[in-house]
């Protein structure tokens, strides 16, 4: 690990997630270096209901956060999807026009519109365009001069500090919030069950396909579409049904199991040094989904972690794990390849 | 233009001689044009097919078959990184790129993009045409709509796509390989447990649904997509290949009847019937064409006569 003055000189930017103008806010009150936000429909991987921003409340929070010394970075990262692939490039044309400090891109369609017409706009590389090897990033570096890449949360530090030595640009990284389990951007899980996509539509287990229902025995059971995806006991937490946390049968194994990962959140607090020591210039809290009251919560305690940090200063963000899911919480695959 | 047969890549571990001798059956007897060799899946496997490599490739290419390289579709660990680019250092090679890393040794060189590589919309048909791609294998998941505007697009670049007609649906990728995780192992100490399921390993719901089948790291749909019915609108688009996904049963059958198909030799439902007769798993699956849930069948299931 760096000693202090390494830290000190590479403080790193707090990434926080504004799905709302209250969250927006929340986010800018408690510390946030960044806010980063969608519009309200399907250029951004966070498209659902009562969320995301129209282009007059973007520019007003916009309006708040520079008041306060915060950044703005616009999410326009699902995939332009013909016929419509009008909307992403009008998403971008708002972006350059409300002069957002950012947009963060997966596309190679939207990446190349917004290179060619907005030179000045600065462009992030989305998770969801899954650039997980030196090569690739450095591919839409050369290509559309992205700026930095907010790197798939499949990569252990050691392979991000070695990823940071092979490439010209910054390097974001997630550090608390849902984990998805499958590679960003390459999972169409949600439309074969229900018909919307993730990549097109900028939806994952869509609200309106999900069903809970009681059995006569007290066990509950949450469907997504036609497919039962868990069943909970009696008593047990019954969680939102995402099909790659649920539970199924496999021909080798004797009871329903977690297919693909347990419903856990990732918290990377006691790693924060060691990302930062790897080169890491953003730290990313998911989360454009949550509420006003998470958003505060979770970026307050981070702002202090991070200030902590680099101040030299022990830290502690046991408290945090109230706030994860089913209050259990990993790091990924971040710390150990044994994950994979 | 006469409608091109493809068939590939193979996604499931199979043994070695297996897999050698199904490419041997293919080289010999199939009516396809175009095969995709590579692993695509997971780079550890690649070593078991080495040996065999070069006598496939050479028995495919003299039975008139153009052999493409097809490239892994997730690069995360250095084994991944040299497996990816270490195809692109063959000049010869006919590469078929499955993820961006592969795209600046590409760089003005013809090539073909792999239905992994995300292309959802006009801009992106252009720009990698212009950095050298010819042929576009489109996603699963596309609808009719957007396979049509890619279609025009493509042609537009002097570019071609094709569609996967046959085979299990590759639904997600993980760095996380499941087969592993079933077995109580991890990728790194995996013993290749992926080999017993030469179809992947099915995942059923808890009440006993049918749902996904596992492949190391990829996730696949358990249905079958079967689009012998759709393939007419997709030739009046111009989709100009047709991707046969390997599996178990018989492949060389499978081709035979998609080939008279495509040569107007046989109906829809001919079709149907003699893939049932193959052996199919049934109910298919046809929702992604349709912008319907992708597990579903739209339209009545063909009659069998």
């Amino acid at each position: 690990m760096s000693n202090q003055t390494d830290l000190l000189k590479a403080k790193p930017e707090l990434v926080c997630p504004a799905g709302t103008p209250a969250a927006l806010r929340a986010a800018v009150d408690s510390g946030a270096d960044a806010v980063y936000c969608g519009l309200a429909n399907e250029t951004n991987a966070r498209n659902f209901a009562g969320l995301n921003f129209t282009p007059d409340l973007l520019e007003q929070g916009i309006a708040y956060a520079r008041g306060h010394g915060t950044k703005v970075l616009l999410a326009v990262n699902s995939f332009a999807t013909a016929p419509r692939t009008q909307l992403w490039f009008d998403a971008i044309d708002t972006a350059a026009r409300l002069g957002v400090d950012a947009v963060i891109v997966a596309d190679i369609g939207v990446a190349s519109y917004a290179a060619e017409r907005h030179p000045q706009l600065r462009l992030h590389l989305s998770v969801q365009a899954g650039a997980s090897s030196p090569e690739a990033i450095r591919y839409y570096c050369s290509e559309f001069n992205v700026k930095r890449v907010v790197l798939p949360r499949i990569l252990t530090v050691t392979e991000i500090a070695a990823i940071h030595r092979e490439i010209p640009c910054e390097i974001e990284a997630f550090v608390f919030g849902n984990i998805g389990m499958m590679s960003e951007g390459r999972c169409s899980l949600t439309n074969y069950v229900t018909g919307t996509s993730t990549n097109m539509d900028g939806v994952c287990s869509p609200a309106n396909a999900v069903h809970y229902m009681d059995l006569p025995d007290g066990s509950k059971t949450a469907e997504l579409g036609d497919f039962e995806i868990d069943c909970f006991a009696p008593g047990e937490h019954a969680g939102y049904p995402t099909i790659c946390k649920g539970r199924y049968l496999s021909p080798v194994r004797k009871e329903p199991y977690y297919a693909f990962e347990e419903p856990v959140s990732l918290n990377l607090s006691s790693l924060l040094p060691d990302l930062i020591a790897a080169g890491v210039t953003a730290l990313k809290i998911e989360g454009r989904q949550r509420s006003r009251s998470y958003v505060q919560a979770v970026v307050s305690a981070y702002r202090r972690a991070v200030d902590d940090i680099v101040a030299g200063r022990w830290h502690d963000l046991s408290g945090l794990v109230a706030l994860t899911e089913g209050g259990k919480e990993t790091q990924g695959a971040f710390q150990t390849k044994k994950w994979r | 233009m006469t409608s091109e047969l493809t068939m590939g890549p193979l996604l499931f571990h199979w043994p070695a001689e297996t897999r050698r001798d199904f490419w041997f059956r293919v080289a010999d007897e199939a009516p396809v044009d175009t095969v995709y060799l590579g692993e695509t899946v997971c780079s550890k496997r690649e070593p078991f097919f080495n040996p065999h490599i070069e006598e496939v490739s050479e028995r495919l290419t003299r039975a008139g078959k153009r052999v493409v390289w097809s490239s892994l579709a997730q690069v995360v660990t250095a084994i991944d990184r040299r497996a990816s680019t270490g195809i692109a250092e063959f000049e010869a090679a006919d590469i078929e790129a499955n993820d961006a890393s592969l795209l600046p040794l590409l760089r003005r060189k013809p090539h073909r993009i792999g239905q992994y590589l995300n292309v959802y919309n006009e801009a992106t048909i252009t720009h990698l045409a212009s950095n050298g791609a010819y042929h576009f294998s489109l996603q699963p998941e596309l609808p009719a709509e957007t396979i049509s505007r890619l279609t025009e697009a493509a042609e537009a670049a002097g570019a071609t796509t094709e569609v996967q007609v046959f085979g299990r649906v590759t639904l997600a990728l993980s760095a996380r390989c499941y087969h592993a995780r079933a077995h109580g192992r991890t990728k790194d100490n995996c013993l290749f447990v992926c080999e017993s399921d030469a179809d992947g390993m099915e995942l059923q719901t808890r009440s006993h649904h049918k749902f996904l089948a596992i492949n190391g790291i990829q996730t696949l749909s358990h249905r079958y997509l079967e689009l012998s019915a759709e393939i007419p609108l997709l030739v009046a688009m111009g989709v100009s290949a047709f991707r046969l996904s390997p599996h178990s049963l018989d492949m060389i059958e499978v081709a035979r009847a998609y080939r008279q198909l495509l040569d107007g030799r046989i109906s829809t439902d001919e079709t149907f019937a003699k893939l049932a007769g193959l052996g199919m798993p049934q109910p298919v699956m046809n929702g992604f064409f349709h912008r319907k849930p992708g597990y579903l069948h739209v339209g009545a299931q063909p009659e069998l006569s």
